[in-house]
């Protein structure tokens, strides 16, 4: 198990350091530069825009800017955002508990009832059950973020008023940032109300961030199970006589849980590219927005930082599902 | 009726909640996070309007609602004859606000108008550089440097601005957001602690709302500044909630989680112009949409050519299809609501016959030019992709064959500005100070060929109009070069103006005293709740 680890978290060394370079390359191929369009319509003279260059350690060859770069981030040093002038990592750690927190939800909400439905549908096979929670996953997956959050806006929202518009938590309440995640601050707040409030915020946005999420999960939950519900061990249980509970969800769902794992630990990529959708209609200040407005404003230090913390976040989830996989699954760790 | 009962019921809650009884909250549905505090740092009106127009005042300010100037912190003040010297009296006993992060233990003086001056201007000065990449970029634009010799405190309410030349827009550019003051005495107590980037952060100013908190993309608070020197405000308390969407932000302000939002999407605005809750307050905008061809290329280079290109536009179908009703066609260079605007000018009528015959006449035939169009959408142009495809369908009725070319945003900005540049392009302006050399000198003055003139038009009858008008002092004299000035514009035709944008702010009916700020900010000074 302890090789198995160890292999897997050397890995991450050379990961880091492509990601490092995609990263950093990735926003400078992009035509414009961050300068110009602080100038905008008013321009600036060649003078002062060679002065802001060379301020900014842009006037210097791309490989020496990255070693820099590089330098700066092993002290720990993300960078100065070139739009707002505050340091990267005070804003990322500021907006990432928001994006957490729902993707957080989203994920819990799409695997509780992702899977027993997608176990559901598999055992039913070819029933009216079967067909319509396919019919509905396929929907889901195809589903335009945006349209379909402002779509439940307007119904919840606006015509039923049964859930506030957006945001974290009514304006009514008040209180510091203690932990950054609403529902545990809303509690420690002590303020009445307060809670039910920040959970009535988080209904739309969860649902909507969780909907493709929940239609792989339910797919794929459903053809693993197809899967091991033909295989001759389970053939063997339910000839043995075990109860027909007993069978699926010990013989049956352990064995199909495995791809299932996999593919709920993919979904928090999807997760967080969803969240930049969600969180635009839900004025949700999360990290999402934060990177797509750095992007429009060739915010380098905030691309290139953002980017390589959202990467070092995925790639510590997909090393926690490997190790999952490998309690799941014995043959693995080997 | 059910809007209105929850709206009720969460203002009472507000008030219950604020502790005090009759403490109104009004809620601005803002649609940025602000980049920062300190409004000299940074260009964008969504910084503006969360820390200049909230938390600062200036010595010189616009009156709400229009473009003039009148006193701010300074009283009064005296332009010597040669106008190089501007002598500011200030206003006496003027408070800072007291929060749980500062307390003031003097008034509002001298020391901090240098400072907030001269942190700008003096690279010595400890908060010139106090945020990585400060780079003052209004005080510069406005080519402060260059104009200011000196900054010099007469005594505690005196302060002389000495110029290296005569500029009348001067006065104008000092009520400007960058000129916003701030407390020595905090920026000093900050310099103590090593909290420089505080002043960034946590502001400190004169202004009708005192900063309280802010959590970045979610909301910003400010509580009315008690001894506020013009008094204090109608409102206890002001939310900024910040809500990117549009159409989100109308959802918020139908189901009464706002009192007031800015930008409402032009083809929603009827509807809430008839939802009972909402009133809709509109004006012109301070900005111009236009067509710069390039004058320095053939055959563009001929008034004539340029005149006929103009008469074949069809600026209300543009204004139709492309503002959707949210604009109002373009005459004259500046905008109506500017001093100045000279209504005596007619605009070249929609005629493809004539036009037609005109460039006949003129030697153009077979002609092929590109049109330039914009890959971004500005308050003067919300879909330039859509006004240039318009106008290639115009102009090929007159055998005129358009190419319409883009390029990324910034790409744009810089390439538009070669001098031999290929093709006619998409652009506008948006004011900064209200003075009509804001518009006519910066964007169509010889100096600027090769930069923010983008018709590369120099025009020598123009330039000395503008040149001349900026050195008197007298706003009338300088109105009366200006009018002249625009004649010359429409005669020799280096743009064809198309659109002033209209726009507009919806609110709930219970909101009182909000006045549009043409200059395009969001202020809430004076801004009541009925009960």
């Amino acid at each position: 198990m302890f090789r198995f680890l160890f292999s897997r978290v050397a890995l991450l060394i050379p990961t880091f350091i492509g990601v490092s370079i995609i990263a950093f390359s990735f926003i400078r191929l992009l035509p414009g530069d961050p300068i110009t369009l602080l100038a905008g319509e008013r321009g600036m003279t060649e003078e002062r825009y060679q002065q802001l260059q060379s301020a900014m350690g842009f006037d210097k060859p791309l490989v020496v800017q990255y070693f820099n770069y590089l330098l700066d981030l092993l002290q720990g040093d993300f960078g100065t955002s070139i739009v707002t002038k505050r340091p990267v990592l005070q804003e990322f750690l500021t907006l990432f508990p928001a994006t957490l927190e729902l993707s957080f939800c989203a994920i819990m909400l799409a695997v509780l009832i992702g899977v027993p439905v997608g176990v559901l549908a598999a055992v039913r096979r070819g029933s009216w059950l079967d067909q319509s929670v396919m019919g509905s996953a396929l929907v889901g997956y195809s589903m335009p973020i945006f349209w379909w959050g402002l779509l439940l806006i307007i119904l919840f929202s606006g015509i039923l008023q049964w859930t506030p518009v957006s945001g974290r938590i009514s304006l009514l309440y008040y209180f510091p940032p203690v932990t950054g995640f609403m529902l545990i601050d809303s509690l420690l707040s002590g303020q009445e109300g307060a809670f039910k409030s920040a959970v009535s915020h988080l209904v739309l946005p969860t649902v909507v961030l969780a909907t493709i999420p929940l239609a792989v999960i339910a797919r794929q939950t459903r053809s693993a199970m197809l899967e091991v519900l033909g295989e001759d061990y389970v053939r063997t249980a339910r000839a043995k006589g075990l109860p027909p509970r007993r069978v699926i969800g010990l013989h049956a769902l352990r064995n199909a849980l495995i791809p299932v794992i996999t593919t709920i630990g993919l979904q928090v990529g999807v997760l967080l590219a969803g969240a930049i959708l969600t969180e635009t209609i839900f004025s949700w200040p999360g990290i999402g927005k934060w990177m797509v407005d750095s992007v429009f404003k060739r915010d380098y230090a905030v691309v290139q930082g953002g980017l390589l913390l959202i990467a070092g976040i995925i790639m510590i989830v997909n090393l926690i599902v490997d190790m999952l996989y490998g309690l799941v699954n014995p043959r693995i760790r080997h | 009726m059910k809007t209105k009962l929850t709206f009720a019921a969460a203002l009472l809650a507000a008030t219950m909640l604020s502790g005090a009884a009759g403490a109104k909250t009004l809620v601005y549905c803002s649609e940025g996070s602000p980049e920062g505090f300190d409004p000299a740092l940074y260009t964008a009106g969504t910084t503006f309007d969360a820390s200049s127009k909230t938390v600062y005042n200036r010595l010189v300010q616009f009156e709400p609602g229009t473009t003039n100037t009148v006193p701010g912190l300074a009283e009064s003040w005296e332009i010597s004859d040669d106008g190089l010297e501007i002598t500011f009296h200030l206003r006496e006993g003027v408070k800072f606000h007291t929060t749980d992060f500062f307390t003031p233990t003097r008034d509002f003086n001298a020391d901090d108008v240098l400072f907030s001056f001269e942190r700008q201007l003096k690279e010595d000065n400890p908060f010139h550089a106090y945020v990585e990449g400060a780079s003052w970029e209004y005080f510069n634009g406005m080519s402060m440097p260059d104009l200011l010799k000196s900054i010099e405190k007469v005594d505690d309410l005196t302060v002389k601005f000495v110029l290296n030349r005569p500029e009348a827009p001067m006065i104008a550019n000092l009520a400007m957001d960058f000129a916003s003051i701030l407390s020595k005495e905090y920026a000093d107590q900050l310099a103590e602690s090593g909290s420089l980037s505080d002043l960034n952060q946590k502001p400190v100013g004169t202004g009708p709302f005192q900063f309280v908190a802010y959590q970045p993309d979610a909301v910003i608070r400010y509580k009315a500044h008690p001894d506020y020197w013009a008094g204090k405000q109608p409102i206890d308390d002001l939310v900024f909630a910040i809500t990117t969407e549009n159409s989100v932000r109308q959802q918020k302000l139908i189901a009464g989680e706002c009192h007031i939002m800015p930008y409402p999407n032009p083809a929603d605005i009827e509807s809430l112009k008839s939802n009972e809750a909402l009133k809709v307050d509109e004006q012109e905008g301070l900005n111009v949409g236009y067509l710069a061809y390039n004058t320095q290329q053939e055959p563009f280079d001929k008034p004539e050519v340029r005149k006929a290109l103009n008469m074949a536009i069809n600026k209300e179908a543009i204004l139709d299809a492309v503002f959707q009703g949210a604009g109002q066609a373009a005459k004259n260079p500046i905008p109506p609501t500017m001093w100045s605007y000279n209504e005596a000018i007619e605009d070249d009528p929609y005629d493809p016959e004539a036009a037609k015959q005109m460039l006949e006449e003129a030697g153009v035939s077979d002609l092929s030019m590109k049109v330039w169009a914009m890959p971004v959408q500005r308050p003067y142009n919300p879909n330039a992709r859509r006004m240039a495809e318009l106008i290639q369908e115009d102009f090929s009725q007159v055998g005129v064959d358009v190419e319409i070319v883009s390029y990324e945003w910034g790409e744009y900005l810089e390439r538009s500005k070669a001098v031999d540049r290929d093709g006619a392009v998409l652009l506008g302006w948006t004011g900064d100070n209200g003075d009509p050399d804001n518009f006519l000198a910066v964007l169509l003055g010889c100096d600027a060929v090769g930069g923010a003139n983008r018709a590369q038009w120099c025009n020598d009858e123009f330039n000395d109009l503008i040149q001349r008008a900026k050195t008197l002092s007298s706003q009338e004299e300088r109105a009366k070069l200006y009018e002249e000035a625009q004649v010359v514009f429409k005669r020799e035709a280096p743009w064809a103006t198309i659109a002033h944008s209209v726009v507009h702010m919806p609110m709930r009916k219970e909101v009182t005293g909000y006045k549009m700020d043409p200059l395009g900010g969001h202020a809430f000074e004076g801004v009541d709740i009925a009960e």
